[in-house]
């Protein structure tokens, strides 16, 4: 049984797959009706949340926001490679703490390449900044990832106080990994062509950016007077979607398609298969293996434990699982967790190694991936962002 | 005479310059770029990463959050390697062949290479430092393995002599020996 769910629904990454298997866990009394009834009821606000902040994300695009961004850092950058790559730095950190790691990776990342490429500028350090950036700068706030919102529900802390206690960690982590990468890429940051094109000034799309900084100036509102700040992203993506849908540029079917509901139903399902497997003897296992407390070396050991596992199967479900065995530590414990599993899926190229087997396996894109290139950065720059971002968290916890 | 000019993101323009400066007039030329496929594939692997996005419906590209950033880096770069060699075709301003290549970039350059009289490529490694490094592996794959004569270019000016390391120290006069032994 335990094998069964962990291998097959997390290498099959679709709802089609995994939607049944939370039915079979359902229908072979692996997990009790009314658990998977709870786990649906805790889980069906955070995806809520999380489909809100989706939306507010893809209507960004729509108003024109990435491609103002390239602008930006192609006027900034000026063809030269180095202050591009820091441009990339300052706006994926910015974009993946805010829309979520999501738009980074399927919105911010062609924009990248394409102003590197444009500029003259060889493009593969500021993809790979992207790929990083969208797991380590993900730690800032709740919707940055769908790992913290999840933990953020499960932690009991406010949206400010999260914010306030994963600031530093969240720099800390940026700039290990902006030092690694001035490293590491310094011979292809080093050419540049002589004539780069820099282009027309960017249209401003000042609504988005207004929508996006009243929701995040409603995130902290909400939490202040006790509401759930998902209804501030929910108003956020409502006025952009709204403005889209009146001015003809997006039909309702688009909305509903920008929410990604086929997404939505596979985190549920999977909230329920783990669930089981958790219910079935692993919240034993991992027990021995997770060290209690929120002493420093408590935090370091549970953050490694939460990177490997997050390597092994993905972020995801490793989230899923560890958070009911560290909530009762209380929130130190629980963040620690956070570290470890969005920072330490730079280790593997497609996040996770079940990912990478069944992409081997189906023989998909993989010609020509350099793994020993990629593995040998997510070595240096794993460790060299998770240790200081936990020592920060360590800090921030008695300070804040 | 058939004459080969490696072209990569940001050092392009030296090689183009040497065809001009050392390429016979009745040469024939032709300026290769070599698309690797890591950085799509990166992007396709950071998508695979965000598990439960995917649209794994057969081969048709998805929208939305299905959209895989990958596929859009591939079309991306090959408008990018189109203009870069319409860019080099007009700085060198004489008839030559635009060549396009996909794979692995030094074993594609090498085999592009195979019926070439001249192959002309810019050194892309660490040029502070003057030494073994300031060859990348791909263009010391290149160097090592090309089936013709190499011309190494400098992707700025090259060094002046000041650049020499200090001379190694003097070596001790041997010691004294007697006259050899005669049979």
């Amino acid at each position: 049984m335990l094998a069964w769910a962990v291998v097959r629904p997390f290498g099959l990454p679709e709802a089609v797959m995994a939607v049944p298997a939370a039915a079979v866990a359902v229908a072979t009394g692996a997990i009790g009706l009314d658990h998977a009834r709870a786990e649906v009821a805790r889980l069906g606000p955070v995806v809520g949340f999380l489909a809100a902040v989706l939306v507010l994300a893809h209507f960004c695009d729509v108003e024109g926001l990435f491609t103002a961004c390239g602008a930006w850092m192609a006027r900034w950058a000026r063809g030269r490679p180095v202050r591009l790559l820091t441009a990339v730095f300052a706006l994926a950190s910015a974009i993946t703490a805010v829309l979520s790691l999501d738009a980074t990776i399927v919105l911010l990342t062609p924009v990248v390449f394409a102003t590197a490429a444009r500029t003259g500028v060889r493009p593969k350090p500021h993809v790979y900044a992207c790929t990083h950036l969208s797991n380590t700068a993900s730690l800032l706030l709740p919707v940055s990832n769908l790992t913290n919102l999840l933990a953020f529900a499960a932690s009991g802390v406010s949206f400010t106080r999260f914010a306030a206690l994963m600031a530093l960690p969240w720099l800390a982590a940026i700039g290990a990994e902006y030092l690694v990468f001035r490293r590491f890429f310094a011979r292809d940051l080093a050419a540049s062509a002589p004539s780069p094109g820099v282009g027309e000034p960017p249209a401003l799309p000042l609504f988005a950016l207004v929508t996006v900084g009243c929701t995040l100036a409603g995130f902290v509102v909400t939490s202040a007077f006790g509401v759930e700040p998902a209804w501030a992203a929910l108003a956020g993506a409502l006025v952009l979607a709204g403005r889209a849908l009146a001015r003809r540029e997006a039909s309702a079917l688009s909305v509903v398609r920008a929410a990604a509901p086929a997404f939505l139903a596979f985190v549920l399902a999977l909230g329920v298969v783990v669930r089981a497997v958790v219910d079935n003897g692993l919240a034993d296992a991992l027990g021995h293996v997770l060290p209690g407390g929120t002493g420093l070396l408590a935090l370091l050991g549970t953050a490694a434990v939460a990177a490997v596992l997050a390597n092994l199967i993905n972020n995801l479900p490793a989230v899923l699982v560890l958070l009911p065995l560290t909530a009762p530590a209380g929130p130190g414990a629980v963040l620690a967790v956070l570290l470890g599993v969005n920072i330490g899926p730079n280790l593997t190229y497609a996040g996770s190694l079940a990912t990478l087997l069944w992409r081997r396996i189906v023989h998909q894109h993989e010609h020509g991936v350099d793994l020993k290139e990629f593995t040998r950065l997510g070595l240096l720059a794993v460790p060299a962002a998770l240790v200081p971002a936990v020592v920060a968290l360590w800090g921030a916890l008695h300070v804040v | 005479m058939r004459v080969i000019a490696w072209l990569v993101e940001g050092t392009w323009p030296a090689c183009v310059d040497a065809v001009r400066a050392h390429a016979p007039e009745d040469a024939e030329v032709v300026l290769l770029h070599v698309s690797g496929a890591e950085v799509s594939g990166v992007a396709h692997g950071a998508f695979a990463g965000l598990l439960g996005r995917a649209h794994r419906g057969g081969r048709s590209p998805g929208d939305g959050w299905g959209r895989d950033p990958g596929d859009r880096l591939t079309a991306l770069g090959d408008a990018s390697a189109a203009a870069l060699l319409e860019a080099a075709a007009a700085r060198l301003g004489r008839p030559c062949a635009l060549v396009e290549r996909a794979g692995r970039v030094e074993r594609e350059v090498v085999e592009a290479a195979d019926d070439a009289d001249l192959l002309v490529l810019a050194r892309d490694g660490d040029r502070d430092r003057l030494g073994p490094h300031s060859l990348g592996p791909a263009v010391r794959f290149a160097v090592d393995h090309a089936p013709c004569p190499v011309l190494l270019v400098w992707p700025e000016a090259a060094p002046d002599l000041a650049t020499l390391p200090p001379p190694p120290p003097r070596e001790p006069p041997p010691p004294p020996h007697g006259p050899p032994p005669r049979p």
